[in-house]
């Protein structure tokens, strides 16, 4: 679903990543219509630009990077008649910048994936059997997989239909999310490890599939109350916080609900199964 | 038991000397909360220095005398705590570059902010030629008239706006010029040879002053007089201190937030902040009962010491450093809810309270440590990435992320066994049980 949605509706990157300026601003008294500041602004040189309402009395506008002239005569631009328009905020990128950023987010997310994987095949290194420790770090790197997906998806559908922008916030928000749900899923595999542990001191011979459901159930509520009380603060962010970091939040919002879905639904399913390949393969 | 009861009390007397001191700073201001330019409203620039014509060895020394040019012109204007600063980037660009970051508080009008910092005008000497007819009409172009002189402008130290006694009974306004050890060398020759030709200044081409050379000057200064008024001769003297700027910078970014927009930002921030924070406490109060008022408190103590902490270091807070905060008061009370389910687990297993809480501690222990780091790692490949924006955000989180390690483990605990409940009652049992029938 989510692979679909980029592919169909693509991510729109924002002027962080493409270069180019965004102005917001707002108005004492009326605001001119839309095609009213099309037109001023066509006299004033903007092309390929776009122009979007926001809130009750103020325009977004993204277009290329300006000239000294256009940048001097904002306001005026802006402004018509019984509409004074005062620049909330104004952001120019350079298009080395935008690639910088870009590059930069890309190696982020690689050394990220990289020292989790490094990590987890280090804490569980103690607990080779029955399954080796690296496995469990590929098992959570795919789950991340899903998790970074999953909001993507959504974003390129939001983007499609609301206009969001993927920006550097985007980023970041990915990146904590990465962290996040590795963490949820960390807490599953200790209680499996430790499981594990008892059940060698007590010789008991237990299925792997049986060992790691029970440690699945063991840590279900923890899993959802820790879910719920982040959502519960990223809510209130969402509806309450700065406009500059509501779609930060709704990103977080729907990278949390996968990633404690797919700690429960995919990272200790997918454990078993491969215990399962793997121990079939052994028996023949 | 005595013994943790007082511990707890200590701590709790602590929290509440931190929460007066945090309240007090930022009421007296006299160590408030730092704000960055988005929350704060002002401009930030940020340009590239072209560094074509300068040897590798020169970079940092042209880049620190770059900056304090910029960092004079910007005091020059009374902005409060301006910050110029040289950044080092590009390695990801493909190209390394040189980045010059200028931030003015309270500056809203960017292109009078850029206006200010100004374009770098590049400053030239040349001579009159010697068969150039000395009425040229307007015609005539500068190359046809002048001559490159041996003397550049990169051998400008500083300019400035004297006042000499004239002919008149009014003091005159005149520019006097400095050269550094090289230019005082060649300005010595070349005055001494060209007695009575005219020695042209030009700035991106067009002619500022054409003095006629009286006498021959050995130390590196010339004095150039013609009439000016004050006016005009500190605007030539700022003119020629910025053609002396040692490299040519571009502007590639800015950024502009209007101290409304900014102020708005704060007042959304601190209600998502105090409505997330009720709405946590209350769910936890609803789900776990009297562990639950436990980690409440632990709660509102991780928010005082992160508060204070933001005070101490200082960490600029952005917008993206209050989402952060407001996320990691939903994350704080993790490893609560790992040990608190453990504690239930324990006590389902038939054991009694305080070897049902010992046991939850440590056992959660390895979960806690173990999840937390993985968050760290996030947090550190985050602020290294970081724009200022992301590292913000990235600081901001992992400060929380350790204090809250730090508060959910120690201080919880403290508090949990100060309330020594030992009893099996089930009284006890029903404060410590759960939400669910299990």
């Amino acid at each position: 679903m989510a692979i679909l949605a980029v592919g169909v509706f693509g991510l729109q990157f924002g002027t962080d990543f493409t270069g180019g300026s965004l102005v917001e601003v707002r108005y004492d008294g009326i605001r001119p219509a839309g095609d009213v500041l099309t037109r001023n602004l066509e006299d004033a040189g903007f092309k390929g630009f776009s122009l979007r309402e926001s809130g009750a009395n103020g325009y977004i506008l993204r277009s290329a990077t300006l000239s000294d002239v256009q940048r001097g005569n904002l306001s005026a631009t802006f402004s018509h008649e019984g509409g004074t328009a005062h620049i909330a905020q104004l952001t120019e990128v350079g298009p080395t910048i935008g690639v910088e950023l870009r590059n930069k987010a890309l190696i982020a997310l690689l050394v990220v994936l990289l020292c989790i994987l490094l990590f987890i095949a280090f804490a569980f290194r103690k607990v080779s059997k029955p399954i080796s420790s690296w496995v469990y770090g590929l098992i959570a790197l795919l789950t991340l997989g899903f998790d970074v997906l999953v909001p993507v998806g959504a974003f390129a559908a939001l983007g499609y239909l609301w206009g969001a922008q993927v920006d550097a916030l985007f980023v970041t928000a990915i990146l904590t999310i990465l962290g996040y749900s590795v963490h949820d899923t960390i807490v599953v595999f200790d209680r499996t490890r430790e499981n594990l542990r008892l059940n060698e001191d007590r010789n008991r011979k237990e299925d792997f599939a049986e060992t790691a459901g029970r440690s699945l159930n063991q840590t279900f509520v923890r899993s959802m109350n820790t879910s719920a009380t982040t959502l519960i603060a990223l809510l209130a962010l969402f509806f309450l916080g700065p406009a500059s970091t509501q779609d930060f939040a709704l990103t977080l919002l729907i990278g949390i609900i996968a990633g404690t879905y797919s700690s429960i639904f995919f990272a200790t399913p997918l454990l078993v199964e491969v215990e399962k390949w793997r121990g079939g393969r052994k028996k023949k | 038991m005595w013994q943790k009861r007082l511990t707890a009390l200590v701590i709790l007397v602590i929290g509440a000397g931190i929460c007066w001191y945090v309240y007090s700073s930022q009421a007296g201001a006299t160590r408030p909360f730092k704000l960055g330019l988005d929350l704060s409203g002002g401009t930030q620039l940020v340009y590239r220095a072209d560094l074509s014509a300068i040897t590798t060895n020169d970079v940092a020394s042209s880049m620190a005398s770059l900056r304090e040019t910029i960092e004079r012109r910007v005091n020059l204007f009374g902005v409060s705590e301006p910050i110029v600063q040289t950044q080092h980037a590009g390695t990801f660009a493909g190209s390394p570059e040189e980045r010059l970051i200028v931030e003015l508080p309270g500056v809203t009008d960017t292109q009078k902010a850029i206006e200010l910092i100004g374009e770098t005008p590049v400053l030239e000497f040349r001579m009159l030629r010697k068969d150039a007819d000395a009425t040229a009409t307007a015609s005539s172009t500068i190359n046809e008239l002048f001559e490159p002189a041996a003397i550049t402008g990169k051998n400008l130290k500083s300019a400035e706006l004297q006042f000499q006694g004239g002919v008149g009974a009014l003091n005159e306004p005149v520019v006097v010029i400095h050269f550094d050890a090289e230019g005082t060398k060649i300005f010595a020759d070349l005055t001494k040879n060209n007695v009575g030709r005219s020695f042209g200044m030009f700035l991106d081409g067009s002619p500022i002053s054409v003095p006629v050379i009286r006498e021959a000057i050995p130390d590196g200064t010339a004095v150039i007089s013609g009439g000016f008024s004050p006016e005009e001769a500190k605007e030539l003297a700022r003119n020629l201190n910025y053609g002396a700027l040692p490299v040519p910078i571009e502007l590639i970014s800015t950024q502009t937030v209007a101290g409304t927009l900014g102020a708005e930002a704060v007042q959304k921030g601190i209600m998502a902040g105090i409505w997330g924070i009720g709405a946590v406490i209350l769910f936890m109060l609803f789900w776990y009962r009297l562990p639950g008022l436990v980690a409440s408190c632990t709660l509102l103590l991780y928010i005082i010491v992160n508060l204070a902490l933001f005070q101490l270091i200082p960490v600029t807070l952005t917008a993206a450093g209050i989402a952060a905060f407001i996320l990691s008061i939903g994350m704080a009370v993790d490893a609560n809810v790992l040990i608190f389910e453990r504690m239930k687990e324990e006590l389902r297993g038939g054991k009694n309270l305080q070897d049902a809480m010992r046991d939850g501690f440590s056992r959660a222990w390895l979960s806690i440590r173990d999840s937390n780091i993985s968050s760290l790692i996030t947090a550190t490949i985050l602020f290294w990435f970081g724009t200022s924006l992301i590292k913000g955000f990235a600081l901001v989180f992992g400060i929380g992320v350790l204090v809250s390690m730090l508060t959910a483990i120690t201080v919880s605990r403290t508090f949990l066994f100060a309330l020594g409940f030992d009893t099996k009652s089930k009284f006890a049992r029903f404060l410590f049980g759960s939400g669910i029938k299990a």
